[in-house]
């Protein structure tokens, strides 16, 4: 690796996390504008126009607001649980393709951080630490709704991990490479998986809800049980950064699913432009359907009422598993059929 | 189809794990130092909803979420060892497929035990 290679690495870097800060912190303003919208209010309107800066104001508000660990807390795992939420928040988007090579200064330059041949593993395995940081969060804090919101949580993540990676590995057969560049190339033009895994998508989205602690799946901070579940305890940016490793494991996701199912940055008609004009509508192409989906996951949160939790468990282990099982048989199935091996 | 990894291709990895860890470590510095501090015996204690909490958080819960616990790490790695599998698809052929429809049976056998057991059940 030569050292423009490491200088423009570097740049995608730094770009990549102030993108995913942005993104997340505005995600936070557009949620409170399509709840209100939703539920026919006014929503944030007096910082700025349109209320606009109300997430810097916030922001700004989460710096300096007293940053609080009760008495009876374990101090450095109460610390250390925030910093790992983010932390995993913000690695998992080093895996994504975000469009087609761009070239500047002479030099074609790949936005994709990292391309390795383990992709949609190392995306699992990272959201699996995030687990820690919410039961090392909501432990430390010595309360017992923390508690239970970190139990909960814990529990539903790792059991609707199950699902999401059976359902997950219909597509590693179609396209034969864990890589998610190799797959979102598979997809040229309109050949989206979605065509021909519509189940498996089904069931990863709902996962994928489940993963991001999400309505319907919301139980580890149901607000009227729980008061605020695992970040009952935390104030000022620790309470800040599980806030915002939520929402960016929000945008993640959504282009996690967009890369495996609709394309990733491939659109229809892709095939009419070249070069750097190809590049640019593919990142546009791409931030399109990643905001679709950030948009259905609030419009389901603010239509959708919570499950109860054996209800949840109930969804997870005896209905999600078993239709991805089959689901994976089918796909093996109809492949053999096709090639003729049967 | 890209054939090998190197570690040269992780090497962004760790720029972005370090400009992570960078950030996160900054917030809570930079807050811890920048934020009053006001102690005092009430306000030190944990948060409570109108009642006195009764002894400390540290109690053992139900038995159905260490339940849980267990029978993910059985099932995830049965998970895992589908994979390498799904990898090379294209390459076993049927002889791929037999074997994996024989591995979804043992998978299978195995839970339709812990659900027949009741391992499963919240609501009793």
């Amino acid at each position: 690796m030569d050292t423009a290679m490491l200088i423009e690495k570097s740049a995608l870097v730094l770009l990549l996390f102030l993108i995913s800060l942005g993104v997340a912190a505005y995600q936070t303003y557009f949620e409170r504008k399509l709840a209100a919208w939703i539920q026919d209010r006014v929503g944030p309107d007096r910082a700025g126009p349109f209320g606009i800066l109300q997430p810097i104001a916030d922001g700004t508000k989460m710096f300096l607001k007293e940053d609080f660990i009760p008495a009876k807390a374990d101090k450095w795992l109460f610390i250390i649980g925030p910093g790992i939420s983010m932390f995993t928040a913000l690695i998992t988007s080093s895996v994504i393709p975000w469009g087609t090579n761009l070239n500047l200064f002479g030099r074609d330059i790949s936005l994709q951080v990292a391309d390795f041949n383990i992709g949609i593993l190392f995306v699992f395995g990272v959201v699996s630490i995030g687990v820690y940081g919410i039961m090392i969060g909501g432990w430390a804090s010595n309360n017992k709704y923390s508690l239970y919101g970190a139990i909960r949580a814990s529990s539903q993540m790792i059991s609707y991990e199950l699902a999401m990676g059976i359902s997950a590995i219909t597509i590693v057969m179609l396209t034969g490479s864990l890589s998610l560049n190799d797959i979102v190339q598979s997809q040229h033009g309109m050949n989206w998986n979605i065509f021909y895994q519509p189940l498996a998508f089904f069931i990863f989205f709902i996962t994928s809800l489940a993963e991001l602690n999400r309505a319907p799946f919301d139980l580890p901070e149901c607000e009227s049980e729980l008061i605020g579940g695992y970040h009952t305890e935390y104030s000022s940016m620790k309470l800040g950064l599980y806030l915002f490793s939520e929402y960016t494991s929000m945008f993640v996701s959504s282009a996690i699913m967009a890369v495996l199912f609709f394309g990733g940055y491939n659109f229809p008609g892709m095939d009419a432009f070249s070069g750097n004009t190809l590049a640019i509508l593919s990142i546009a192409a791409f931030a399109l359907k990643i905001f679709l989906f950030i948009f259905v996951i609030m419009w389901i949160r603010w239509t959708i009422p919570r499950f109860r939790f054996d209800q949840l468990m109930h969804l997870g282990w005896k209905v999600l598993i078993p239709v991805a099982i089959v689901n994976m048989l089918i796909t093996g199935l109809v492949v053999a059929w096709n090639q003729g091996w049967m | 189809m890209q054939e090998i990894s190197t570690s040269a291709n992780y090497i962004p990895l760790l720029l972005q794990i370090v400009v992570a860890a960078a950030f996160v470590i900054f917030t809570l510095v930079v807050t811890h130092k920048l934020t009053p501090r006001i102690n005092s015996d009430r306000k030190d204690e944990n948060f409570e909803c109108g009642i006195e909490a009764e002894g400390n958080a540290r109690f053992p819960v139900s038995v159905r979420y260490f339940m849980t616990a267990i029978l993910f790490v059985l099932f995830d790695v049965e998970v895992i060892f589908f994979y390498p599998y799904a990898v090379n698809f294209y390459e076993l052929k049927m002889e791929g497929l037999l074997a994996l429809i024989m591995f979804v049976g043992f998978f299978l056998v195995g839970f339709l035990y812990i659900r027949l057991k009741g391992a499963l059940e919240w609501e009793k």
